[in-house]
């Protein structure tokens, strides 16, 4: 047989079942979203011992076939090949949590049930054995008549077996197809025979004080635990500024270096110039960002791993509940701090719809990494990089300050929307909270690959394209003899015209230049500006200067203030709009979410500049 | 006495649910957790500051978070 063979991973949430997915398939993945709806498809392939390869899918964690979100309607909907394109799955790995089985056996059974080619992996039994909880897998695969594989996903322990398990399932279901377990559609039936069946399976049980539990008398202190929260967001904040300085100058000097390497190698002209000017100046000068959006989602993915996440929620939730959210909200605002569109995509946990839509509408104000590289330049330019005391930089002070700006207004338009548009009964919250786990270097890491590789695709195709198109815009027409270039250029027209717009709000042209190109994402902005002014500085004597020097040149420091507060809450990101008309089904709520956010981003940055001026900076 | 009175640390069974004074989509979700009659649960953790909301709820060997609205609809007896 040649045809790729199917299987697929299901159980309740927090089964360890990407950790097992990472570990069965390795770097061999696939993530894409399932048609019509956004949530995340992941896919890869895991090697028979055989040989032969299968196609895994991890599913969306689940608490059974009964669909209350839309993630478990998806899970529902693929195992019993009722979802349109998606094959049903031959083999059905059930993951479980060795530690807490009563609670994962009852959606166990309902999938057992079903009487398809079913293995169980019994997942997490190291952190079981931790908590003094010994098992006995042939007593559970007794009750349950489906094979039983202890396994350590972190530690690679028992996958070659389940790999060997999924292999027979296929064999035996070819022979046998199923036919015994009639399934119990009680709920409360179900519940009492899994308790049975994990106190049978229980060998011995030591009740030692659980380490989980002592963690979290520290971490969800009424107290200290959102002093910890706060100190820990400071903490990555101040990380994602000073840490990534020496990758990004190392980066800066590579650019620098191509840029030197293809001026000497080719004869003068517009060929050249595109490369240099165009390509290198301006993606060069989003590339370097890189190291910043990496430690950002790093400290993003181990959260979630490490189990804190769950608890950020916990102890945040009566500070959304204030704004009429639900700490369900915190997570998919987290996320937005790194890219506003997995954000609104994970609203989709949010059961509550005008809950969920309030949320939608408030994430783009989150600050996103394309932000990073806008707020780094203007304020690596012109805030002098001193300390405040306390090893405090004044530069990640501002930075800081930026973040909490795009909190505070996110709040009070929650506020303002919970009682208008949005209008509706309070929401609740209800949230497993996971045990704590050291997250795993590898997991970390694949996750950091795959964000990787989607900052620099984007780099490479549609900041490539907008930075090749503004390039040439700016250079045709050429201008007359003693003509200013940008002023001649197509684009620099329309700057003109759109500077009269801005102008109140103290934006000179390149700022609106900058602007246009930076609506299909943020980061452009500091390539258009590179662009722009190593067009203007062609004609100088001086060459391509740094763009921060270029900066200080041509703006003043209420300028650079009012341009950041513009950034905090522009919508500049098409990516976001559309997936807000995907999420929402239609335009009315992506309509709305433009119009609302450029009228604060206009009355931000007008307040500050004049704000600003009036205090003589 | 109701789940969201019962003192920190303190075991408990619950011995009824008002399931109709809680949304729909919330009951099930409550009962996928496990929190339904019969189940043995203590109360963890209280909200931040004054708060006193949320509650962290130990039920089984899971600890779930909800809110004190949820907690008032099920009654418990210590044991």
């Amino acid at each position: 047989m040649s045809r790729l063979r199917t299987a697929a991973l299901v159980g309740n949430p927090n089964a360890g079942k990407s950790a097992l997915f990472n570990a069965l398939t390795g770097a061999r993945q696939k993530i894409a979203n399932y048609p019509g709806v956004t949530v995340e498809r992941k896919a890869g392939r895991l090697i028979l011992p055989s040989g032969e390869p299968v196609e895994l899918t991890d599913l969306p964690g689940s608490y059974g076939l009964h669909a209350t979100s839309p993630d478990e309607e998806v899970t529902a909907r693929v195992i019993l090949g009722q979802y349109p394109g998606e094959t049903m799955p031959e083999v059905l790995v059930v993951v479980l949590d060795a530690s807490n089985l009563e609670q994962h056996l009852v959606f166990a059974q309902e999938i057992i049930a079903l009487g398809r080619p079913t293995v169980v992996a019994l997942n997490m039994v190291d952190l079981a054995e931790r908590d003094g909880l010994v098992l006995d897998p042939a007593a559970l695969e007794q009750a349950l008549g489906v094979p039983v594989i202890p396994t350590v996903a972190v530690r690679r322990r028992g996958l070659d077996a389940l790999a060997a398990a999924i292999a027979s399932a296929e064999a035996r279901a070819a022979r046998d197809p199923g036919d015994h377990h009639r399934p119990s559609t009680d709920l409360t039936e179900r519940r009492v025979t899994a308790q049975a069946i994990a106190r049978a399976a229980i060998v011995s049980e030591t009740r030692q004080h659980r380490l989980h539990a002592r963690i979290d008398r520290v971490l969800l202190h009424p107290w200290l635990g959102p002093v910890i929260l706060f100190a820990l967001l400071f903490v990555v904040f101040q990380a994602v500024f000073a840490g990534a300085t020496p990758f990004a100058d190392g980066l800066e000097a590579a650019a620098g270096g191509l840029h030197d390497a293809v001026q000497g190698a080719m004869a003068p002209g517009l060929v050249r110039d595109l490369i240099t000017e165009g390509v290198i100046a301006g993606v060069g000068s989003v590339v370097v960002f890189l190291p910043q959006i990496v430690i950002l989602f790093f400290f993003i993915l181990a959260m979630e791993a490490s189990g804190y996440m769950a608890r950020a929620a916990f102890l945040m939730d009566r500070m959304m509940a204030g704004v009429g959210l639900s700490g369900r909200s915190f997570i998919p605002l987290l996320s937005s701090f790194a890219c506003a569109i997995p954000g609104i995509m994970a609203t989709r946990s949010i059961t509550d719809p005008k809950d969920r839509l309030t949320t939608i509408l408030i994430a783009p104000m989150m600050t996103c990494s394309a932000r990073l590289p806008v707020y780094a330049v203007i304020i690596a330019a012109f805030i002098p990089n001193r300390a405040v005391g306390l090893g405090i930089g004044l530069q990640g002070l501002v930075l800081f300050a930026l973040y909490v700006a795009g909190v505070v207004g996110a709040m009070a338009v929650a506020l303002l929307l919970r009682r208008s548009v949005t209008k509706g009964a309070a929401s609740g919250f209800i949230m497993e909270l996971p045990k704590y786990q050291m997250p795993r270097a590898k997991d970390l890491f694949i996750g950091l690959f795959q964000r990787a590789w989607i900052f620099l695709r984007r780099a490479g195709t549609i900041i490539f394209t907008v930075t090749v198109v503004l390039w040439l815009l700016l250079n045709f027409p050429r201008a007359q003899d003693g003509q200013d270039q940008v002023d001649a250029s197509i684009a620099g027209q329309i700057a003109n015209g759109l500077a009269v717009v801005v102008e109140p709000i103290g934006f000179n042209r390149d700022m609106a230049l900058a602007l246009i190109p930076a609506m299909a994402a943020r980061e452009v902005a500091v390539s258009s500006l590179a662009t722009t002014y190593a067009v203007a500085a062609a004609d100088d004597e001086a060459g391509a200067q740094q763009l921060g020097a270029q900066l200080k040149a041509h703006w003043t420091l209420p300028m650079a203030l009012a341009f950041l507060a513009w950034f905090v809450f522009a919508p500049q990101c098409m990516s976001t709009i559309a997936v807000t008309r995907r999420e929402t089904n239609g335009w009315l709520w992506p309509s709305f979410m433009l119009a609302y956010l450029f009228g604060l981003a206009y009355l931000a940055a007008g307040i500050t500049f004049w704000a600003a001026t009036a205090a003589g900076l | 006495m109701t789940l969201d009175l019962l003192p920190i640390g303190q075991d408990a069974r619950i011995v009824a649910v008002d399931w109709a004074a809680l949304v729909a989509e919330e009951a099930q979700r409550l009962q996928a957790l496990g929190l339904d009659a019969g189940a043995r649960v203590s109360v963890a953790h209280r909200g931040v500051f004054a708060g006193r909301d949320p509650l962290a709820i130990t039920v089984g060997r899971m600890t779930v978070a909800l809110r004190r609205v949820h907690a008032r609809a099920m009654q418990v007896e210590p044991v």
